[in-house]
């Protein structure tokens, strides 16, 4: 049983796609990113992925890495992870955790998952760590009850597919194009493709990420997935102020809800 | 005389790999995108056919005799050794080889690899430029496009490496994220990789990185140990006590280390940049001074603070200053198969001068960094002692920054 397995019932039965934003913790501060986190769930998104700022994001685009760099010239540390995520789960919003691994090892793979789930994190998306070399996150995600969030990819096989749903739960994460995170005009057609490649292995939930920033985007993208993940418009908006970042999550809300599905 | 070696024997697989998916004990692994593993495996998948077909390793083993030099000459050098508290002190000449270290053999080794998985374009990252200009060498020789990225902070310490990529018709894109050294580049590197894997190979200069690369380009480089144990049981009429070697990522130490690996009374030490001093905080010690994490791909020793984060490495050496290591050292450092020792800038920097007054041969400040800890080895040793170093390359790239630091520049 997956923590996120009630949202997905609830939205599955509403006809719809989840609506999942990242934000960068610590960006612009720890107490505003946690303001910009509640914001975003008032305004309609289901879920919140809040990113660890790491020194070497090789996922990332320039948007992503530029909030990282200012969260930890502003003097980020990982125990304001927790905090954040504490502030958001306290208030009734489901969180969890995307992470390079690096500040997971270094931390202690089970404390970190004991001090997430202590937060009332859900889970966690690990963009560098595949499931062959997970053994420890295996166990600890076990232990502390949350889900694991691995990565599926275009370029990823049958085989590994296989592989990579059987060790996830709550969620899989589908990158939507080859390359790194930001806003982009359109979702790579390899998108759907990969979706429905996905769901020949496994019948979880098939979140897509990677490039989305509207609500038309969204509505094409809930179209044929489970959850719509939009980060980089986010942490753009995220600059400009509380408003801007209300707006975009009512109007990627909507955008899921307007879509037809296919399934 | 003695012949080089042959070729195919540092290829074949061995009790030295690592396990199937490349962990050298704990070490090594794949801490990569998903996105990658599918590159990751195509490489797997080539290299594993190449090392071991006649037709691949003949083709390596032809160009690095016709084009690259090969055998690289050993060279005792009596004079430095009198500096070394007289012990017998041999230099392998890898800065002898075309385009000036031993940079080149991994390259020619990739590039040849490129070729056969029907790839058209190659990406590199350089910190010193020795790689990106050995990189941007083989491919103006085999016919694939090359952009490098190098870190903005090294494209201004080594313009000179800068100038000879593009003539080379390489394309060199300054990375300003980060530290804008080393480590941003290879970062850059890996997005760019990411976002082209299906045309692209990305020829990572040393033996790090996620698997199959630590093996692979290890064993591009045994040549250098391969060759060196027969010419110095030829010359001198024995094995050394030790072998020294400087250690950024590790690529040209592991090379000459596997030559001795089998040689239990053979020392191997790697020499890291010890900066400003470990007490500075200031440098580039990694397995002196590193935790193990994950970098670029592997589970290594590493420079990093409390919370996982990356702390910038310092070394006057532009190809030193990498905050990771290979994961083979950290597995040899665990072992104690191998030692590691810091030499600081201040200690490197005479012996480069005494390379150059002693022996007319002017050495990268990579490389000075094993002379000078030959120096203390030889101390250590005394006068029966016998050391082999590996002269990794030569110094024209740094006469810049050795200008300045020895105050040769204006009108003096």
């Amino acid at each position: 049983m997956g923590r996120l397995d009630p949202l997905f019932e609830q939205t599955r039965a509403e006809g719809r796609a989840a609506l999942a934003g990242y934000l960068p913790a610590g960006y612009p501060t720890v107490d505003g990113s946690g303001e910009l986190l509640a914001a975003m769930i008032d305004s309609g998104c289901d879920l919140v992925e809040i990113g660890v700022p790491y020194s070497d994001p090789v996922m990332d685009g320039p948007t992503i890495q530029a909030a990282a760099d200012s969260a930890l010239r502003n003097g980020f540390r990982l125990r304001d992870l927790f905090t954040v995520v504490e502030s958001v789960a306290s208030a009734g919003g489901r969180a969890v955790v995307m992470t390079y691994w690096n500040p997971v090892h270094r931390y202690g793979v089970d404390a970190f998952a004991r001090d997430l789930a202590a937060a009332g994190g859900l889970g966690m998306i690990t963009p560098d760590l595949i499931p062959d070399e997970a053994g420890d996150w295996l166990a600890a995600s076990e232990e502390h009850k949350l889900d694991r969030i691995f990565l599926v990819a275009p370029s990823s096989s049958a085989e590994r597919i296989d592989r990579t749903v059987k060790a996830s739960s709550g969620f899989v994460y589908a990158t939507a194009v080859m390359g790194v995170t930001g806003a982009r005009d359109q979702v790579g057609s390899a998108a759907a493709g990969l979706v429905a490649r996905t769901r020949e292995h496994t019948t979880l939930p098939i979140g897509v990420g990677l490039g989305v920033r509207s609500g038309e985007q969204a509505a094409e993208v809930a179209s044929f997935a489970d959850a719509v993940i939009v980060g980089s418009a986010f942490v753009s908006r995220a600059a400009q102020g509380i408003q801007p970042v209300r707006e975009l999550a009512e109007e990627l809300a909507a955008g899921v809800r307007g879509a037809v599905r296919s399934a | 005389m003695t012949s080089a070696p042959d070729q195919q024997d540092h290829h074949a697989p061995g009790e030295h790999d690592p396990d199937e998916h490349g962990h050298f004990g704990p070490y090594g692994g794949r801490f990569m995108p998903e996105a990658l593993i599918g590159a990751l495996d195509e490489l797997s998948a080539a290299y594993d056919k190449a090392r071991t077909d006649p037709e691949f390793t003949g083709e390596f083993k032809r160009l690095l005799r016709d084009y690259a030099g090969r055998p690289s000459l050993l060279t005792e050098a009596p004079r430095f050794a009198e500096h070394c508290g007289g012990a017998t002190v041999f230099l392998k000449r890898e800065d002898l080889n075309h385009t000036g270290s031993h940079k080149i053999n991994n390259v020619l080794g990739q590039a040849l690899l490129t070729k056969r998985m029907g790839k058209k374009r190659v990406i590199a990252e350089t910190g010193a430029g020795q790689h990106g200009v050995a990189t941007a060498t083989a491919c103006a020789l085999l016919d694939l496009d090359c952009v490098v990225y190098m870190g903005e902070v090294d494209t201004e310490r080594q313009a000179l490496n800068v100038a000879r990529m593009k003539l080379l018709g390489a394309e060199v894109i300054p990375v300003k994220t980060g530290s804008r050294t080393l480590k941003d580049a290879i970062n850059e590197a890996l997005r760019d990789w990411v976002s082209n894997v299906d045309t692209t190979h990305y020829l990572l200069g040393t033996a790090a990185g996620g698997h199959p690369f630590p093996t692979m380009v290890r064993n591009f480089h045994k040549i250098i140990g391969a060759e060196a144990r027969a010419q110095i049981l030829d010359l001198a009429g024995r094995l050394p006590d030790v072998v020294a070697a400087c250690v950024g990522g590790g690529s040209n130490a592991i090379g000459i280390f596997h030559g001795f690996i089998d040689d239990p009374d053979v020392r191997l030490v790697g020499l890291e940049p010890g900066g400003h001093g470990i007490d500075s905080g200031e440098h580039g010690a990694t397995l002196s001074e590193g935790l193990p994490g994950m970098l670029h791909g592997a589970f290594s020793y590493l420079l990093q603070d409390e919370d996982g984060q990356t702390i910038e490495a310092y070394s006057i050496s532009a190809g030193l200053d990498y905050p990771g290591v290979g994961p083979e050292h950290s597995w040899l450092k665990d072992t104690g198969r191998a030692e590691y020792r810091s030499v600081t800038d201040a200690e490197a920097m005479e012996s480069f001068q005494l390379l150059a007054r002693t022996e007319g041969i002017i050495p990268a400040i990579e490389s000075a960094h094993a002379l000078a800890g030959a120096r203390k080895l030889g101390e250590e040793l005394g006068p029966d002692g016998l050391i082999l170093v590996n002269l990794s390359g030569r110094g024209d790239k740094d006469m810049d920054t050795a200008a300045k630091y020895f105050g040769f520049t204006g009108d003096s």
